[in-house]
């Protein structure tokens, strides 16, 4: 062989930032557990043992460094650093990184922010909220109303988010938001079907990638995490409709 | 004009939930592209007086096949396409439906929608999983075809 592979403690470092960026980002549990191994595979450690959960990573190697726990609080869905690091972890088994130079792009992807800017974010929510009202068979004439309802709601999940750090409550205001902006504009006769528009408008905040992912984890054998996503999407099912059922019962 | 319609619209739907999932973007036309084709099976089924279960598990298949095909094109994580494309067939209206007749007490309408919403779910689930293991057994029989 010949080559110089980095010290195991650095191996490490890199493994559980790779994870922790992918699952921040909203990876499967699975596919950060392949990740991980891989990286400690082409850097020399063939033998190595990762636990993942949706809250936290464990890390260890057969040798005499001991296990490393890090910790997730945070987890938001940011599709494009899941892609980067798993273009990094490529180039790793493909021998085209070293362990320095991986350590440094990884530490470069965490702190960089590649999100849309929020108007983007906020007029790609309102043009779904109206093109779903429309393949919910939903009529032309409420396109607008759901557009502004779900445009005004996502907004309102983002800044609630902001202040109070409980997604849940601020999935709750958004969605009673919604309902009320619905019945307001049904109410003004200016949109004529509400469960249309409320449906169409709420799509922004549905955990399509929670569900996805639970089932995802569930059948790759990951059944801790599976459960607990499947939790976690049940949830905020559940807010959601508390905000809306909230509008109906006055 | 009905399917042209549905065509559009679950492309824009599916691109912009691309946005809000921060997909590259590169990749934003091509899940745009993902959840058109699976709205389309979808809807072209239930237009044939097909039971919604059963299409949503075709359209889900349809799915996650063309997300594995694009992410061994574009060695990108599959999961960036199969979430675009399996957003519009979340049976988000008929579970807000349950929730509106829980709210207004009609329980057994109520626990009918639910139990709907919940088929429909599993179906999703299975049709990815379908492919999932087809995918695997191709893998497989490559690698034995090899040795």
């Amino acid at each position: 062989m010949g080559k110089e592979y980095p010290p195991t403690i650095e191996v490490i470092e890199i493994c559980l930032l790779a994870g922790k960026i992918m699952l921040q980002g909203g990876a499967e549990t699975y596919r950060v557990e392949d990740t991980m191994t891989r990286i400690a595979a082409s850097l020399g450690i063939p033998h190595s043992h990762s636990y993942v959960t949706p809250t936290g990573i464990i890390f260890s190697t057969d040798g005499t460094e001991p296990a490393k726990l890090i910790r997730i609080s945070e987890r938001s869905t940011d599709l494009y650093k899941v892609t980067l690091v798993n273009g990094v972890s490529r180039r790793i088994s493909s021998g085209e990184l070293d362990g320095k130079e991986a350590l440094a792009r990884l530490k470069e992807i965490e702190s960089a922010d590649y999100t849309f800017p929020v108007y983007q974010q906020i007029l790609a929510a309102s043009i779904a909220s109206g093109c779903f009202l429309i393949m919910f068979l939903g009529s032309w004439t409420d396109f607008i109303p759901a557009m502004i309802a779900g445009g005004l709601g996502f907004v309102s999940f983002l800044y609630v988010h902001r202040v109070v750090q409980i997604k849940f409550f601020s999935e709750f205001i958004a969605s009673l938001l919604i309902g009320l902006i619905a019945y307001f504009f049904v109410y003004s006769g200016v949109g004529t079907e509400l469960d249309k528009i409320i449906i169409g408008s709420v799509m922004p905040l549905v955990p399509g990638l929670l569900i996805t992912n639970a089932v995802r984890d569930l059948m790759a054998g990951h059944l801790v995490s599976g459960l607990s996503k499947g939790a976690e999407a049940f949830l905020t099912a559940f807010a959601i409709g508390a905000g809306i059922a909230l509008v109906f019962t006055f | 004009m009905f399917l042209l319609t549905h065509m559009i619209t679950s492309f824009i739907a599916s691109a912009g939930f691309g946005v809000l999932f921060n997909a590259p973007k590169k990749s934003l036309l091509k899940c745009g592209f993902v959840g058109m084709v699976g709205w389309f099976v979808y809807i072209w089924l239930v237009n044939w007086q097909y039971d919604a279960v059963i299409s949503s598990l075709i359209a889900a298949f349809t799915i996650a096949v063309i997300s594995q095909i694009f992410a061994k094109m574009y060695k990108t994580p599959i999961i960036i396409f199969s979430v675009a494309g399996i957003i519009p067939l979340v049976p988000g209206g008929i579970a807000y439906d349950a929730m509106r007749n829980f709210v207004e007490n009609d329980y057994n309408t109520a626990i009918q929608l639910a139990a709907k919403a919940f088929m429909i779910s599993g179906a999703i689930a299975v049709g990815l999983v379908i492919s999932e293991v087809i995918n695997q057994m191709i893998r497989k029989v490559q690698f034995k075809s090899r040795i």
